[in-house]
């Protein structure tokens, strides 16, 4: 009997713990990509203490294509991307029913990084970069020296995203030329901090991931300046993305926002909020922010309710954003 | 003199003996430490990482962007609420199933195919109840990605434990005490009753227990029917001012848990969260170790009730 007690004593103070917040249900409900996240986590965090916890936000990690799954389902009514919508997904939304309104929120830098040791590379061309990450490169471009002539005879030790990150979809795309499409012969791992962690205990790492990872651990890696389209080896910095002279290598990243979920007043006051915030957080974050006007502009689109993707359904490299504003969307 | 040769030759062959004796002492040992010592330097760098961390702060504060404000509030009510409903599950269906199957079920090829595959299921990768959930309960149900749908596939997760434990704990009462139930007029179930469940409850309990100590530590069934990373609230309260009180809300609300917490963490550029997750991680091998110590303590009082 002692037991029983016992038990139902536990389990009477475990739920009695929770008797705290019993107010009315009103969630805004948030998935998808991981690249995201943390910028939509500080919009979130601060948007729930502005509104006195009145309105809820939950947001989940399911990847780019997870997100848009749920969304085209209708289970969530903001989805994060680090791509934009595929063709494939747009025909999935247009199936239920789902209208979406695209909306850029930051930059992401791609950082190629190397040991601080390693100084024979002070630049790397997308020519370079792809002749070290492209499929035919496997079990052939071993050392430097087959990447360039004048580099030493030694072992090159790669590091990279997993195949299922909108990260590897994106440099692919941007640097061999075609998404998905890399070498295998890679240390692979979906956690960057797996990347930071290779890349700096080896004189011959080179690796790649978002901006944040490196400005982090600043300390324990050194940045590649990219040459761009103009000749001019740029490093990663929230100058370089803004001026667009870092390319091809900063993309940007996207909430997509149902046409429908955007009726009910919360999900439509988390979206302004996220438009008037977002350059602040994504910064905090270390993300690099749209340039003011972006924010702006993209609200207008909300307000007029233009729905649908900019894309067209297919990935695109070094776009700038304002060219992306100006497009037509297509649903 | 043969004697005295045969004398020495039985001396080595004794030591050549006791020689492998140590030989495979040393291995074992060896091999025992090999698991310990591992788990020991894995829990003393994470506590080294953690502990610095921990305050009251940490289990009252929901996650945050800084990691110094960042807490595992909504984690841990959300890892308890879904063990409570695991639990509520998982001791009806896996105690009925091992009654049934020791006491009742006819002793014939179908009962022992049910069983061979009732010791398979416990090798089943969660993740693949995980998707079987997603399918089931969260739409077939219509539960949703709720603290319900949760609770209910860890507890399908720990089921072949549960039953195996039950059974276990069955197997281990004398047959007399049954004969001589029956003997005195005593129906099955009033055995059952009376005498079966009572007597093996000890180890039910620890079999119990150390299911939910294993369900706690899943992350991948619980991510994939949903369960998510940002949630800066509690579930609605289950009691209420008014009548009739007791409020079932909770039960459909989202929710994390804490492994979900600290993959999160371990995956974030800044190292303030690294610590945070080392720590979120103590605090989840320690409720491990005590749901652990608690089944033991339980089995011991249980045990010195029974008199036989």
């Amino acid at each position: 009997m002692k037991l029983k007690f016992l038990v139902q004593a536990l389990a009477f103070s475990s739920v009695a713990i929770v008797a705290q917040s019993a107010f009315a249900q009103q969630i805004v409900k948030i998935d998808g990509s991981s690249t995201v996240y943390p910028v939509t986590e500080a919009v979130a965090e601060d948007f729930q203490k502005a509104k006195k916890n009145a309105i809820k936000v939950t947001v989940g990690i399911s990847g780019t294509g997870g997100g848009f799954k749920k969304f085209c389902r209708g289970e969530t009514d903001i989805s994060n991307a680090s791509r934009p919508i595929l063709k494939s997904e747009m025909v999935e939304c247009a199936k239920a029913g789902i209208e979406y309104i695209e909306l850029p929120v930051a930059f992401d830098a791609l950082t190629v990084v190397i040991n601080p040791k390693n100084t024979f590379i002070k630049q790397l061309t997308v020519a370079e970069l792809k002749k070290i990450w492209e499929p035919g490169a496997q079990n052939k471009v071993m050392k430097w020296k087959d990447v360039n002539a004048q580099w030493p005879d030694q072992p090159m030790k790669l590091f990279g995203p997993g195949a299922d990150s909108g990260t590897f979809d994106y440099f692919t795309e941007a640097v061999v030329g075609k998404s998905k499409s890399s070498r295998g012969d890679f240390t692979a791992s979906e956690d960057d901090n797996v990347l930071v962690q290779g890349v700096s205990r080896d004189v011959n790492g080179l690796g790649y991931f978002g901006y944040a990872y490196y400005v982090e651990n600043k300390d324990k890696l050194k940045a590649v300046p990219i040459v761009n389209e103009k000749g001019q080896a740029v490093l990663p910095s929230l100058d370089a993305v803004i001026a667009g002279t870092y390319t091809p290598l900063a993309r940007p990243i996207f909430i997509y926002v149902s046409a429908k979920s955007l009726a009910k007043p919360e999900v439509k006051e988390f979206v302004q909020y996220y438009m008037t915030h977002g350059a602040k957080l994504s910064k905090e974050v270390k993300y690099v922010p749209l340039p003011d006007k972006a924010y702006a502009v993209s609200w207008e689109h909300v307000m007029k309710g233009k729905k649908g993707t900019v894309f067209g359904g297919t990935a695109e490299v070094g776009v700038t954003i304002e060219e992306l504003l100006k497009r037509e969307a297509k649903l | 003199m043969p004697y005295a040769r045969d004398l020495k030759s039985i001396r080595r062959l004794i030591a050549a003996h006791k020689r492998w004796d140590l030989v495979f002492a040393c291995c074992g040992v060896l091999a025992l430490m090999v698991g310990l010592l591992t788990f020991i330097a894995l829990f003393v760098d994470m506590a080294i990482d953690g502990v610095p961390r921990l305050n009251w702060d940490f289990f009252t504060n929901f996650p945050s962007r800084h990691a110094a404000q960042a807490g595992i509030l909504s984690a841990w009510v959300g890892s308890c609420l879904v063990m409570l409903v695991t639990a509520f599950v998982a001791v009806p269906l896996g105690v009925g199933a091992g009654l049934y199957l020791e006491e009742y079920a006819p002793k014939n090829w179908v009962t022992d195919v049910i069983e061979i595959n009732v010791t398979n299921l416990a090798g089943v990768p969660s993740i693949v109840y995980g998707l079987l959930a997603l399918g089931v309960f969260v739409y077939q149900f219509g539960f949703g990605q709720s603290i319900l749908s949760a609770g209910f596939t860890l507890a399908l997760l720990i089921l072949p434990v549960v039953i195996v434990a039950t059974r276990e704990a069955i197997r281990s009462i004398p047959v007399g005490i049954r004969e001589a139930a029956y003997a005195l007029g005593a129906t099955q179930w009033q055995v059952c009753k009376d005498h079966i469940i009572p007597y093996s409850s000890a180890g039910i309990l620890t079999g119990v227990i150390i299911g939910m100590a294993r369900a706690i530590g899943e992350t991948a069934p619980v991510i994939t029917i949903g369960a998510l990373t940002f949630i800066a609230f509690l579930p609605p309260s289950p009691i209420k001012a008014e009548p009739p009180f007791l409020s079932f809300e909770w039960l459909t609300s989202p929710f994390t848990v804490m492994p979900i917490q600290m993959f999160n963490w371990t995956s974030r550029p800044e190292a303030a969260f690294l610590q945070n997750a080392a720590a979120a991680g103590f605090v989840l091998v320690l409720l491990t170790l005590a749901m652990n110590g608690f089944a033991i303590w339980l089995r011991y009082r249980l045990r010195k009730n029974i008199k036989w």
